[in-house]
This record gives structure tokens, C-alpha cells and sequence, in this order.
């Protein structure tokens, strides 16, 4: 047994309930052993490490290159994010500098990647608190769009592995900016339509608010961050902190909650959203000529410097970092990912204890994860 | 619990929004999204990508094919799933043609970093995605023979990529061409 069970001298008769892994609303093979009291949570303990698939050893036998499709698979919703995050942390370490109109490409497939993510996530929330089927089928409508534009780009819907050390691997196919100005033109009607769906809806009101409270301190002090740190009102966006890339280029805000609970988390994201969209029709905008890939680089054989670096960006589910430490060999000789979704999910006992079951699930749903991130 | 009020008006909101939905995909073909496949299938993009093929020139699919068996792809392919084994003559002497070039689809995951380290561009990604098999082992190992493609193909699936390619060799040529010509007008005068 999972050694969770209260001691013989509690008065209260406690039934420990082992959630998942198969479990449809844990939203991958994710284990959580709950122990309750009548239907109260008295206690959770998150088991993860059925997705494991040894990602960050793998990397170290590996070429620097061929890591880069592996990235994609942490969080397989923002497979751009990912490879973003570790070519970011290579370019440090070897010192590549990035040609501007990669930069751009990278902040709007970024932005277009946040976008596809939040939405999937409103469609998978909602379906966590019973309206399964309809909402998540208009996001996916939409969310398609954005898929359908990766697709044409990096021949890939998901596991896009694009970027490479010093920009992009090719450059834009013909008409994909008018393409992407129309779903970036089209992005606010969907949002507003989603809104309307839901946002005044009694059921999910009632079920979201107050439910599953972080404060402010506390998502601090378990080192939480994205949108889930952001909805209990700490302003801490690493856009805007490191400004990493071109950030500081554009004009966007930083949205905040004000409760910290599961309807601050939800609606959050249809803040950010909107956020994001001005980003793209700035960078869409502004996008310049010129190459995309960086031409000193050698992608093959790569042997950076004798170092170490760490790079950090703020991908949908939060902080995502890549560590690595080269001893000018043809592979890292230590790779590490800091997972926003794991370290987002330790907080979840805090927030579950004294709810009831059926709310357990839709604070899950809140954190946003992807088991292909939390186990690696 | 909380302070709302339970009227029904944010859900009748909601239904206003779905019953829109339903009426409008009666008239209006853009709220008809889903595809009935396989009776209809989607056009893909040109840079969509599966698995990859090995490109022959010619018709000569075993003469022609232009992999050298360098073996580049093998070594970077993050997977391992690409076998390649070197052709001898019968002295034994290895020359520049591949005897067995094998790639496990079960275990491809479609990055095409095959492609990008490809010094020859003689492997690309096709986009051809029915290799559905029903056994568990040999049918899902293509084979030399069944990996070859005539460039004729690489231009139908992807045109714009295989202009650039074939421009490319093109110009390769002529310089060699050229670079041998005057070694042997060197060789002449000398």
C-alpha cells in the first residue's frame, strides 16, 4: 500500500481511493491516491512516472541535434515552445546568435502555440466538469486552424521540431502569412463566441468559483508559474521579466486573477489569448526579409565550449527550462528540463484539500498538464 | 454556497450560441468541417511529412538510386531505426552503393533529420500515410525496394522542395563538370 492511510486512532473512518492511471479525466496515465472522508479530500498524493521515458538520459548519449524531435514529445500540445527552449539554452552555451527574422518566426509560432494550447485546454477543462463533447469540439474546430498552419510550415501538426541552433530550419511557404493573419483576424470572434457559451454559465459559475483557492504566497513559495501563478495575482511573466528573444518589441499585458481559483485559472487563459493575438498581428506586421538561419552555424557535430547554461521561457503551461552542461563532447554531458507542468502539479494537494471528489478533477484539469512533460 | 443566483439566463446564452451553430451548418459549408474519410481525404500541404523514401534518378531504381550508403543518416537518426550495409564487389572492395538500406517505421518518429544531414539529397520525406500492416515485424520494416522512389514522384508530392533540389544538382554538376574539364586542358598543356 501507499503507506497514505490515517492511523487507527482517528475517529473517522477514512477510504483511501486510488485515482487513474487510466483515468479519463486525469488526463494521461497520472495516479493520485486520495484519501476521503465520506466524499471530503483529506489527503492526496500525486504518483506520476507511468509516461517515463528516460528523455533526459537519452539526451546525453545523443548528438545536440538529434535531441531536438525528442523536445517535442515533453508537452506534445506546444511541441514549438519546446524546441524554442532548447536551442535557446544551446545558442547560449555556444554563443549563436539568431538572424532577426528567425526571431520573429519564433515569436509568432510561439504566440500561435499558446494560442492552440489554451484553447485545447478550455475544450479538455470543460469537459473535466461534465460538458464533455460540445466545448471541446469548438475549440478543436478552432485549434485546427492553428494546426493546419504548423502543418503546412513544418510538415508536422504536433511534433513540429523546427527550430534548430541559429534560426529556423526553412522558411515560410508561399501565402502562409495571409493565412495566418486570417486565423490570428478570425481568432477574436471564436474567443467572444466561447465567452458567450460559457463565461456567464450558472453550472460552471457555481462549480469554478472559489473552488480549489492557491494564494499568492503560497504558488510562490512551490515555485509555481505561468498562467496558474498569474491567476492568484502575482505579475511574474518571463516575457516580460527576461524579455527573451524580441519580446521587448511588442506591446501586450500581462493579465491577473485576483482569487487564485479554479474560474480565475479558466478565465486567465481567454485574457491571454487576447494578449497573444496582439502580439501576432504585431509581429505578422512586422515581420522582416532576410535569412532564417544563422549560415556560421553547423547544426551536425556540434560541440559547444566547455560550460554550462540554462534557458528559460515562458511556455503555455509556464516556466520551461533547459540546463545543460558540455564538456565539448558530441553530446551534453548533463541535460535537464524544468517541467512547468510537474512543478505546477506538486501544489495539488494544497489546493484539493476539503474539497469534495468530483471538484478534485476539475482542479486538475485547472493546472493545465501533460504526463509527456510531468514524467518525461 | 456562493452568491449566484441560479436564473438559467447564462446557460440559456450558451444554447442561443449552439443552436446558431446547428442551424448555421445547414446553410453555410464552413461549419461542415468534418472530412468522411477515406471516402474524401484532405489535400495536404506540400511540406507535410510521414516517412521517409530513398530518391532514384532515371528508371533504374537499383542502378540509380543516389544514396552513396555514407551512412550519415544512420548515425544521426535520433531513433536508430535506419540499417544501412555497404555494397561490396567481388573482390570485396566497398563501393558507393547501399546492399541493404532498411528502415523501421515502427520506431521512425518522422523528425527528418535524416533529410537535413543528407549530403546527397538522396532521402526525403514522403507524405503517403496508409502503411497500415497486419503483422507485427517484417511488414512494418520497409525495405531497399520498397523505399525507392523515382524523383518523378518527389516532384508530384512536393514540387516546389524538388525544383529547388534539382536546381541544385544541377548546378553541382555543371561545376564538376567544368572543374574536370580544366584538369584535363591542365593535363593537356602540361
Amino acid at each position: 500500500m501507499s503507506g497514505l492511510l490515517v492511523g487507527d486512532d482517528e475517529k473517522r473512518e477514512l477510504l483511501e481511493v486510488s485515482l487513474g492511471p487510466q483515468h479519463p479525466s486525469t488526463h494521461g496515465v497520472f495516479r493520485m491516491n486520495a484519501v476521503l472522508d465520506g466524499e471530503t479530500v483529506v489527503k492526496l498524493q500525486p504518483v506520476f512516472g507511468y509516461l517515463h521515458r528516460n528523455h533526459e538520459k537519452i539526451a546525453e548519449s545523443i548528438s545536440y541535434l538529434a535531441s531536438i524531435p525528442y523536445t517535442d514529445r515533453l508537452d506534445y500540445f506546444s511541441s514549438l515552445t519546446n524546441n524554442w527552449a532548447y536551442c535557446m539554452a544551446v545558442e547560449k552555451l555556444a554563443g549563436i546568435e539568431v538572424p532577426e527574422r528567425a526571431e520573429y518566426l519564433r515569436v509568432i509560432l510561439a504566440e500561435l502555440t499558446r494560442l492552440q494550447n489554451h484553447t485545447a485546454f478550455l475544450g479538455f477543462l470543460l469537459g473535466d466538469m461534465g460538458a464533455w463533447g460540445s466545448v471541446l469540439m469548438y475549440a478543436f474546430k478552432e485549434r485546427d486552424e492553428v494546426l493546419d498552419l504548423f502543418e503546412a510550415l513544418t510538415g508536422a501538426r504536433m511534433m513540429c521540431n523546427y527550430f534548430r541552433f541559429g534560426g529556423c530550419r526553412c522558411d515560410l511557404p508561399e501565402g502562409w502569412v495571409v493565412q495566418a493573419k486570417k486565423v490570428v483576424a478570425n481568432y477574436p470572434a471564436f474567443l467572444d463566441e466561447m465567452e458567450q457559451l460559457l463565461v456567464g454559465n450558472e453550472i460552471l459559475v457555481s462549480r469554478a468559483q472559489g473552488v480549489g483557492i492557491l494564494s499568492g504566497e503560497r504558488a510562490i513559495a512551490g515555485a509555481m508559474s505561468g498562467p496558474g501563478l498569474r491567476a492568484s495575482g502575482v505579475d511574474y511573466d518571463i516575457r516580460k521579466v527576461d524579455s527573451y528573444g524580441i519580446y521587448d518589441r511588442f506591446s501586450f499585458q500581462v493579465p491577473l486573477g485576483d482569487h487564485g481559483d479554479t474560474y480565475d485559472r479558466l478565465m486567465i487563459r481567454f485574457l491571454e489569448m487576447r494578449e497573444s493575438i496582439k502580439i501576432l498581428e504585431q509581429a505578422l506586421g512586422g515581420l522582416p526579409g532576410g535569412e532564417v538561419m544563422n549560415p556560421k552555424v553547423k547544426i551536425r557535430n556540434m560541440r559547444p565550449p566547455v560550460g554550462e547554461a540554462y534557458a528559460r521561457l515562458e511556455a503555455p503551461k509556464g516556466e520551461l527550462g533547459f540546463y545543460i552542461i558540455s564538456d565539448k563532447g558530441p553530446s551534453p554531458y548533463r541535460y535537464r528540463v524544468r517541467p512547468p507542468s510537474l512543478i505546477n502539479l506538486t501544489l495539488l494537494e494544497e489546493m484539493c484539500v476539503g474539497l469534495k471528489l468530483a471538484d478534485l478533477m476539475i482542479v486538475l484539469g485547472s493546472i493545465d498538464i501533460v504526463l509527456g512533460e510531468v514524467d518525461r | 454556497m456562493k452568491g449566484v443566483a441560479f436564473l438559467g439566463l447564462g446557460i440559456l446564452k450558451g444554447m442561443v450560441v449552439t443552436g446558431k451553430n446547428w442551424v448555421r451548418s445547414y446553410f453555410d459549408s464552413d461549419r461542415l468541417i468534418t472530412v468522411e474519410y477515406p471516402e474524401a481525404k484532405m489535400q495536404l500541404p506540400e511540406n507535410s511529412r510521414n516517412f521517409p523514401f530513398l530518391v532514384f534518378d532515371g528508371d533504374n531504381a537499383e542502378a540509380n538510386l543516389r544514396c552513396t550508403s555514407c551512412k550519415t543518416c544512420e548515425k544521426e537518426c535520433p531513433p536508430k531505426c535506419i540499417r544501412i550495409v555497404t555494397a561490396k564487389d567481388e573482390k570485396g572492395k566497398p563501393f558507393k552503393h547501399p546492399e541493404v538500406f532498411d528502415i523501421d517505421i515502427s520506431t521512425c518518429m518522422s523528425c527528418q533529420i535524416c533529410v537535413e544531414v543528407c549530403p546527397f539529397d538522396a532521402i526525403k520525406m514522403d507524405s503517403a500515410y496508409e502503411y497500415a500492416a497486419i503483422t507485427r515485424f517484417d511488414a512494418l520494416v520497409l525495405t531497399k525496394r520498397e523505399l525507392a522512389k523515382p524523383n518523378e514522384y518527389y516532384k508530384k508530392i512536393k514540387p516546389v522542395e524538388a525544383a529547388e533540389v534539382d536546381a541544385r544538382l544541377e548546378a553541382d554538376r555543371k561545376k564538376k563538370e567544368e572543374a574536370s574539364k580544366k584538369k584535363a586542358a591542365a593535363n593537356v598543356g602540361g
